[in-house]
């Protein structure tokens, strides 16, 4: 059976290089080196999901259509929408982003990407303050403290802990796997001897213990690798972590200026901050300033908690000031694998990121004015094309409603919440297993996507449908020229 | 009747290793749909209440309300903080309000919580259908 080996993976931004698949008669059988996302889209993406045949609402019922009758009906929504939507992009590859902004343009409406929800903020704030930042490669080989805030690699970037930090084996740093093993074995083993010594000399039945240590462990001094968590929840990677800072919800900004003020030798008049000791947080800011290289990757936890932007500030200056006493770099964890493509294609393309509006026949960026959410939310859109993206799961309700009021056409390979209320549905190829093209890691390296099968017959890939409506959205307005001109 | 006790709680949305394996099988598929139906409440938080887990409960923010299942955090303590994994259930009560930079605010809600044994889970179809007259 054949293996394609270092296949890129495209689920999340970590995009690991590493995956090994093996075909059987047209099909992937086995995934080797994948996280459970990973093996979950290989091996179940052909499900009963898929959707094989384009879709047209007809009297409030999907009807079977072909390409060339769906690419006309989306010509025509899209051609006589005063102001479309065209949302999603991180989830498809570079190369069908550039045409997608290449049909924003010409039915003047606003283009705009998943990063609207996840790290636009981030993005502004990159904006105002400025990134210091580097490769995951660098980080991998030099990072000895790697801080991760509001973001639960263990769940969201499965392997991103293991590929990339902690856990990774540097050329200069080593991995802190094996002690994290011990510190498992050891606590299993402390914990059944506390609950023997429990019920056979006090009779009780054994409860658990409390698990969280709250003051750092003598550990975090320690030279090496060490991972430090700052969560509103003990998450499955807290667990793993060298230290835990359990933070209130929507404070995120007070610790961090705390973080600021100490870095700073500065004294705080307080006992505690979002509900940690200073006495602690003046312990991990010392390990901080005593590291090497050390690397704060922040997750939406930041962004969409109170604050939002105003956290990313906090969060970039508190590396700005670090930077004046060692050596620091900070990352967003960007959630869909082609997110950060989506950003860099648009910015090349149109000069910004995304919330691009091109109404005015020009690009024009204005997040909170043109951005998807808030044009949804003002009710000014009145069509959308929403292309590997599934907004109706993930925008709150209010802007979902006026979403699907009006006509809406879904690119996607999945039968979704969004396909589900459509008036077009295009099926298309699966980007990295049945399309190749390029994405965009975490750290704006970027890396070729492979095509392994073939998707199944009649079904185009979406870099292919979008060519097809926007060389009829072309024919349809220049036809309406010339009637106006006659 | 019996009357049963509300409590006011922080609500968290975010990912879950489930909802993230269930959404690349499918977001129709069975394993999507139950990872984001749940709420994890801390087990203090259970007693408060006075349910046990798996048992449906309603939660509403001013945005909305929705039937979820109760399932036990053990990602605690974290009393007075229940957490709904991404999906089309925890967006009908999230806020919607951006700030005037396009992000929604998906995280640190306030919302309250009450059990609902007798309130049924609804299936996709029947929530986009009760929430948007469109399926």
């Amino acid at each position: 059976m054949p293996v394609v080996k270092a296949v890129t993976c495209p689920v999340c931004g970590s995009l690991c290089d590493d995956i090994e698949l093996t075909i059987q008669e047209g099909k992937v059988v086995k995934v080797k080196n994948g996280c459970a996302m990973c093996e979950s889209k290989f091996l179940g993406y052909n499900g009963e999901h898929r959707i094989l045949k384009p879709l047209i609402r007809k009297n409030g019922e999907f009807v079977k259509t072909s390409v060339k009758e769906a690419v006309k009906r989306a010509a025509e929504i899209l051609a006589e929408a005063n102001y479309p939507v065209l949302y999603g992009w991180s989830s498809t590859n570079c190369e069908a982003t550039r045409v997608g902004i290449e049909l924003a343009e010409e039915v003047g409406g606003v283009i705009d990407n998943t990063s609207v929800i996840c790290h636009g903020p981030s993005i502004l704030s990159v904006q105002d303050v400025g990134i210091p930042s580097c490769t995951l490669g660098q980080i991998r080989h030099r990072a000895d403290l790697v801080i991760y805030w509001g973001s639960d690699p263990w769940s969201a970037h499965p392997r991103h802990i293991e590929r990339y930090t902690a856990f990774s084996q540097g050329r200069f740093e080593n991995s802190a796997w094996r002690g994290y093993l011990t510190k498992i074995k050891a606590s299993q083993v402390r914990k059944k001897i506390e609950s023997a010594v429990r019920r056979v000399f006090l009779k009780e039945a054994p409860s658990i213990p409390p698990l969280i240590r709250r003051e750092p462990p003598p550990s975090i001094f320690r030279e090496g690798r060490k991972l430090v968590i700052i969560d509103v929840r003990r998450t499955r990677s807290a667990q793993m972590a060298d230290y835990f800072i359990q933070v209130e919800p929507n404070r995120d900004y007070e610790l961090l200026q705390a973080f600021r003020a100490l870095i700073r030798d500065e004294e705080l008049e307080v006992d505690q901050v979002a509900g940690v000791p200073v006495e602690y947080l003046e312990e991990v800011a010392d390990v901080m300033i005593r590291c090497n290289f050390g690397v704060l990757f922040f997750g939406v936890g930041l962004t969409m908690s109170s604050g939002k932007l105003r956290n990313i500030d906090a969060a970039l200056s508190l590396i700005r000031d670090l930077n004046m006493r060692t050596k620091f770099v900070i990352m967003p964890m960007r959630g869909h694998f082609n997110v950060t493509g989506a950003n860099t294609v648009s910015t090349w393309q149109t000069g910004y990121p995304y919330a691009v509006d091109f109404s005015l026949g020009y690009p024009r960026y204005n997040p909170g004015e043109t951005s998807v959410v808030d044009v949804l939310l003002r009710k000014e859109s009145d069509a959308a094309l929403v292309i590997a993206s599934d907004p109706v799961a993930n925008f709150p309700r209010k802007a979902v409603e006026h979403l699907v009021k009006n006509p809406l056409i879904v690119i996607d390979p999945h039968m979704n919440a969004t396909a589900q209320m459509a008036d077009v549905v295009f099926p298309s190829a699966f980007v990295g297993i049945e399309a190749c093209g390029t994405a965009y890691r975490m750290d704006h390296v970027p890396l070729p996507l492979k095509k392994v099968v073939e998707p199944p017959r009649g079904v185009l890939t979406d870099e292919e449908i979008l060519r097809r409506i926007l060389s009829e959205v072309k024919k349809m307005r220049k036809k309406r020229q010339v009637e106006v001109a006659a | 009747m019996v009357t049963y006790q509300k409590l006011k709680v922080t609500l968290l949305t975010g990912r879950t290793i489930e909802q993230g394996v269930g959404k690349e099988k499918g977001k129709t598929s069975q394993e999507y749909v139950d990872s984001v139906t749940v709420c994890f409440i801390d087990p203090e938080d259970l007693r408060k209440l006075g349910i046990k887990e798996k048992t449906n409960v309603q939660v509403s923010t001013e945005h909305g309300s929705v039937v979820v299942k109760a399932l036990k955090s053990i990602r605690g303590p974290h009393s007075g903080i229940i957490y709904i994994p991404y999906g089309p259930w925890a967006n009908v009560i999230v806020n919607p309000e951006t700030h005037s930079i396009g992000m929604p605010s998906l995280k640190g809600i306030p919302a309250e919580i009450e059990p609902a044994p007798n309130k049924p889970l609804l299936s996709l179809r029947a929530l986009l259908n009760q929430q948007f007259g469109k399926d």
